[in-house]
């Protein structure tokens, strides 16, 4: 959060590839920061869920409403479009499960 | 006196009776291999007689009959019917593919076991108990290997078994490439709550292998859903979309569109066109492709 005020970032990318499991705090967890960081403007993707995450999270029930994308190279391309080229800095913030 | 001693050696707690039964094991085993040639021969030829085997060769029955004859002596001898285990599982490796059948393997075996049977009497006819006695020591050991060579032929053919239907599961869900990240998942048959957790497995590692973009789910090939089997491909729909790749769904019958409705799946989030020609051609747009005729031919 201090980062993307610091870097008036515009967008904001969270790599979770590493993530093999996800629970629902986890996932809320992402969520609540996707919401926020938007509220200080900026965008965020969460890219590179795993099949098996993408799968428990829907299983149980859990909806990301996040934009979210296949790998990091998806997401920097996503967030290039959303901000039609004008992005100047991106921070990549790699979250792992609290 | 004689014809009592069989029935104590069938109780078989007499501790003298056991040494006896060492001792008959043994002399029977000689036996049997001093009238190996003999005893085969004979065995071969009811086989013959029975018309089974059929579909392998003479020298082949010779063989392998060889082959299980001394492996059956040996178990005789050692009680051990690990080796013999080995061996049929071996030999039921080989001759399934040939097309054997259980009831062959089964009687062949019977067969073996009645010769040598019937070779003891002649050979102990003189004297009942101790043929009695024989028999006692015989028949347990002979009862256990046509078991123990029954189940081996078994297994093995549920082994094959298991292994096709893993392939038949394998080879019901295809996850093709079409173009560049764009799959195709063409479901013919019944789709069942297995096969459907089979498909989101595939599909979701497919995007992943292929990097795909959009995925077209074809199920014209499907004749009906049940309403477990709505929401899974809901989820499946779902999950792909958090893995960044949009999901089509082409060739839904009216009985399906109808039972989705119903069952009240949340439909506001799949992404449905009539037929899977219209699905690619959509994914093309999706994804910027542009199919254009190239000259009339």
């Amino acid at each position: 959060m201090a980062q993307i005020g610091k870097h008036r970032s515009r967008g904001v990318i969270i790599d979770v590839a590493a993530l093999d499991v996800m629970d629902s705090f986890g996932s809320r967890s992402l969520r609540d920061l996707a919401h926020a960081s938007r509220l200080r403007g900026a965008e965020t993707v969460i890219v590179g869920i795993q099949p098996d995450v993408a799968f428990a999270i829907v299983q149980l029930g859990m909806s990301l409403d996040v934009q979210t994308a296949l790998d990091l190279e998806e997401g920097l391309e996503f967030l290039e479009q959303l901000t039609t080229g004008s992005l100047r800095r991106r921070s990549t913030l790699d979250e792992l499960a609290t | 006196m004689i014809t009592r001693s069989p029935d104590t050696s069938r109780v078989g707690s007499d501790e003298g009776d056991a040494d006896e039964k060492a001792k008959l094991l043994p002399e029977l085993v000689a036996h049997l291999h001093d009238n190996r040639t003999d005893l085969r021969e004979e065995w071969s030829k009811r086989i013959t007689e029975s018309r089974l085997l059929t579909a392998m060769t003479p020298q082949e029955i010779t063989s392998e009959t060889i082959s299980v004859y001394d492996n059956y002596v040996e178990v005789l001898e050692t009680g051990s019917v690990e080796a013999l285990q080995r061996y049929a599982r071996d030999l039921s490796e080989r001759i399934i593919p040939r097309g054997v059948e259980t009831h062959e393997v089964v009687s062949i075996v019977l067969l073996l076991r009645d010769v040598l049977a019937r070779s003891l009497f002649e050979k102990y006819q003189d004297n009942f108990g101790l043929l009695g006695r024989v028999l006692d020591a015989y028949e347990p050991a002979a009862n256990r290997i046509a078991n123990t060579v029954a189940v081996s032929f078994v297994d093995e053919r549920e082994r094959v078994i298991r292994q096709q239907q893993e392939a038949i599961r394998e080879l019901s869900t295809p996850v093709l490439q079409v173009r560049e990240r764009l799959l195709i998942l063409p479901i013919i048959g019944v789709l069942d709550n297995q096969r459907a957790t089979q498909l989101t497995e595939q599909l979701l590692h497919g995007i992943r292998t292929h990097r795909a973009k959009v995925v077209v789910i074809d199920i014209t090939g499907v004749a009906d859903v049940d309403e477990p089997v709505a929401n899974h491909l809901v989820k499946t729909v779902d999950a792909s979309r958090l893995m960044g790749a949009i999901v089509i769904i082409t060739g839904l019958s009216s009985e399906i569109a109808q039972t989705l409705v119903t069952v009240g799946v949340d439909l506001s989030k799949m992404y449905t066109i009539g037929d899977l020609q219209g699905g690619i051609e959509e994914a093309e747009k999706l994804l910027g492709f542009k199919v254009t005729r190239s000259v009339e031919n």
